[in-house]
């Protein structure tokens, strides 16, 4: 009886070790993303625990709760917090992915309200069938770009639709930030006088993308200029108590970062366009494509509105990081005509400065 | 823009020293005996605009801005047809951006898009033959629009498509040509055009000669134009030499790109492919007789228009809308009654507030500034 008794005992405890070890150590093995590995289930936590945490930098048994609990322990500090989604299309261009972009679109935004990021979510919707692969590669990009950036990814979430119903992968991210005392950023603190500031050549990001979409066929090397931008932002605050405020010139490009400033403050914005810089492939590429570079997307810089007598010691900060090497003063505030952009022309003539109407290039962040 | 290398062919003619110094020479040449100048191409409205020409030049030269705009002389009818033929089933309607936003009598075709038609933008009438090669299963339609500039583009894409016996592309052809409607603009009553600066890229493809008549017959003076600030700037200077030395005549300022008789090879597939309609309607300014193209009965099976019902219905402008007379140069864009206030780019009633070669667009676009700087001078003036 013991005998039996005994061998049962030790087949029991190879048994629930082995359940352990399997439990601890969940492995991806499948090429594809299917269903299955949206529903919640074991294949879930294959996904998760297998690619996306250890991706991260963390594993299974230290990963997420439902909700992060971040410690905040600045005192008169207040949170910046901000979300955005991100479906470009190709998922990878020169200069970056979609998982740099992720993080670094979260990350500016965050540095245009003058924060320190702290955390951010990452949310992912994939599409049945896409390559783990794909996924992997994306991933590392993500734990590569929040490290460079300094910000931990605390919280995520992932879904799976069938196939169609996405294009391959969305991803979300959210971020919160601290803003230190002190620091009060908007486009309404905008005034008659001010300066405006540009940290860098404009249009790389756009263009790169929609020349690695195959539909054109031109070639350039032109790479996008997705950087996070927080310890620019930082500087300029650290040199000037007078900067209204900051924006990344995006989607719609500095055209339509400079059109809010003009509206939110009812003033009007006056640019010298022989004072911006944009490199001579980027000019050539929108010559041909009927493009005007202050409508095309960055991922990498920042306009500043700053008050006339520290615009020079701002240029100065913004100059000595490398994401400002090229920074410029570009233009002034005037009272009228309320809520335009004007550009003064290099030809010595002038125009009104629009957002666009249409979108000529979608799916470009 | 600043760029250490520059941009070869395009920053020589946007020097601002060489620009000041004719705007300076048209200034002291014009004197005060005012000009009206035509500009017949919606690219060289766009030019004018973008740069802020109009600032730099003397009130004198006022520039009229003529119906070359490929998109802005489409009537409405038509892009109704080109609604009926996307809605089809099966059919991927393809055509260049512009063309998406412009209204027909019940929306755009970006409204169709959305409501689930198959519409996508090329850059290429080639572009959307490989997508016919890369779906056999659908049809796909190329909207072609444009003057004799972008129709040879159209002809050797349904060259190809013969060549290669392609039975799943056809194009809805709405090719138009450029003298008919010169023709009709000097013909119209209270006509005050007294020169023009003419169409560079049309001009590339048929020479200078189909401009003749004007020199001839209507003893205006025309001057064949590249798009930067300094070829139209120099363009200007031609036709006041022409009037200072009492001649009417037809000269090249592109010559850098026009040859007199034109691309001979582009006009021989054109009329290898296309042959003229006996009438047309143009946006605002009515039917012209033998003005557009249609497709050679031996290209019938590539002929949208034999393949798909169309109901080919004439359709009024709206009644606001003063697109025609925006076109004809009887008024300025903003002299409309809709112009800024019912009608913007984001909701725009007429073509010509569509492209941002529509007269309306560009005005509304760049332009504006000088139109506001100049009212409030005006009224500080009276204050």
């Amino acid at each position: 009886m013991s005998t039996v008794n005994a061998a049962l005992r030790d087949q029991v405890d190879r048994m629930e070790r082995a359940r352990i070890r399997r439990r601890s150590r969940f492995v991806l093995t499948d090429e594809h993303v299917t269903l299955s590995h949206g529903s919640g289930g074991k294949a879930s936590r294959n996904l998760i625990d297998g690619l996306l945490l250890p991706a991260l930098g963390t594993t299974g048994h230290d990963g997420f709760e439902d909700a992060a609990v971040l410690p905040v322990a600045a005192a008169n500090s207040r949170l910046a917090f901000t979300t955005d989604s991100y479906v470009v299309s190709p998922l990878f261009f020169p200069g970056g992915d979609i998982g740099s972009l992720a993080v670094h679109g979260t990350v500016n935004d965050l540095a245009t309200a003058g924060a320190m990021p702290i955390a951010l979510s990452l949310g992912l919707i994939l599409e049945e069938g896409i390559e783990v692969e794909l996924l992997r590669r994306v991933m590392d990009s993500i734990r590569a770009a929040s490290a460079d950036a300094g910000v931990t990814i605390v919280t995520g979430d992932t879904k799976v639709v069938p196939r169609g119903k996405a294009d391959r992968l969305f991803i979300n991210t959210s971020g919160v930030g601290l803003v230190k005392p002190g620091v009060s950023l908007s486009a309404s603190h905008v005034r008659p006088g001010d300066r405006v500031l540009l940290s860098g050549s404009i249009g790389e990001h756009g263009i790169a993308v929609m020349l690695a979409r195959e539909a054109l066929d031109l070639e350039a090397d032109i790479r996008s200029d997705s950087r996070p931008l927080h310890h620019l932002a930082a500087a300029m605050l650290a040199a000037g108590s007078e900067i209204r405020c900051l924006k990344d010139p995006t989607r719609g490009g500095l055209a339509t970062s400079l059109n809010e400033i003009a509206h939110q403050a009812r003033v009007a914005i006056v640019i010298d366009e022989a004072k911006i810089p944009v490199r001579g492939e980027v000019r050539a590429a929108c010559e041909i494509l009927g493009l005007d570079p202050l409508h095309i997307a960055n991922e990498g810089k920042l306009v500043a509105v700053v008050a006339a007598e520290q615009a020079d010691a701002v240029l100065e900060a913004m100059r000595a990081t490398p994401p400002g090497r090229d920074a410029c003063v570009i233009g002034e505030v005037l009272e009228q005509p309320q809520e335009m952009v004007v550009v003064r022309t290099e030809a010595g003539g002038s125009r009104v400065l629009d957002m666009l109407a249409g979108d000529p290039l979608p799916r470009i962040c | 823009m600043t760029d250490p290398h520059g941009l070869r062919f395009v920053d020589e003619y946007r020097s601002p020293e060489l620009i000041r110094s004719a705007a300076d020479e048209i200034a002291r040449r014009v004197g005060d005996r005012p000009l009206k100048i035509m500009e017949v191409c919606g690219g060289h409205t766009h030019a004018i605009y973008k740069h802020g020409l109009e600032d730099i030049l003397p009130p004198s030269i006022e520039l009229v801005h003529g119906p070359g705009c490929p998109v802005c002389v489409i009537p409405m009818g038509r892009v109704d047809d080109a609604i009926a033929i996307a809605r089809q089933r099966d059919v991927i309607f393809t055509t260049f951006g512009d063309m998406m936003r412009v209204p027909s009598s019940r929306g755009s075709l970006l409204d169709v898009k959305a409501q689930g038609a198959d519409v996508r933008f090329v850059y290429s009438p080639l572009d959307a033959l490989k997508l016919a090669r890369q779906t056999p299963d659908r049809e796909v339609v190329f909207f072609a629009i444009g003057f004799e500039t972008t129709a040879p583009s159209t002809a050797a894409t349904l060259l190809r498509a013969r060549a290669e016996g392609l039975k799943n592309f056809s194009i809805f052809c709405n090719h138009v040509t450029i003298v008919p409607a010169i023709k009709a603009i000097l013909d119209s009553p209270g006509m005050q055009i007294e020169g023009f600066i003419g169409p560079g890229h049309v001009s590339t493809i048929i020479g200078m000669g189909p401009f003749e008549f004007i020199a001839a017959q209507y003893r205006r003076p025309i001057v064949i134009s590249g798009f930067e600030p300094l070829d139209i700037l120099q363009s200007i200077l031609m036709i006041l030499g022409q009037r200072e030395r009492g001649e009417v005549a037809v000269e090249n300022q592109y010559s850098r790109v026009v040859r007199s008789n034109g691309n001979r090879r582009a006009l021989e597939i054109i009329g290898e492919t296309m042959e003229l309609r006996p009438f047309f309607e143009w946006r605002g300014l009515g039917f012209i007789s033998y003005s557009a193209l249609k497709l050679r009965e031996e290209f019938a099976a590539w002929d949208a228009e034999r393949r798909f019902h169309v109901p080919g219905v004439r359709v009024t402008d709206p009644k606001a809308c003063q697109c025609g007379e925006v076109l004809k140069g009887v008024i300025k864009p903003w002299e409309c009654r809709v112009f800024g206030t019912a009608c913007t780019p984001d909701r725009p009633i007429g073509t010509c507030m569509v492209s941002p070669e529509g007269a309306c667009a560009a005005y509304f676009n760049y332009g504006r500034y000088s139109l506001v700087s100049r009212t409030h001078a005006r009224a500080r003036t009276a204050s």
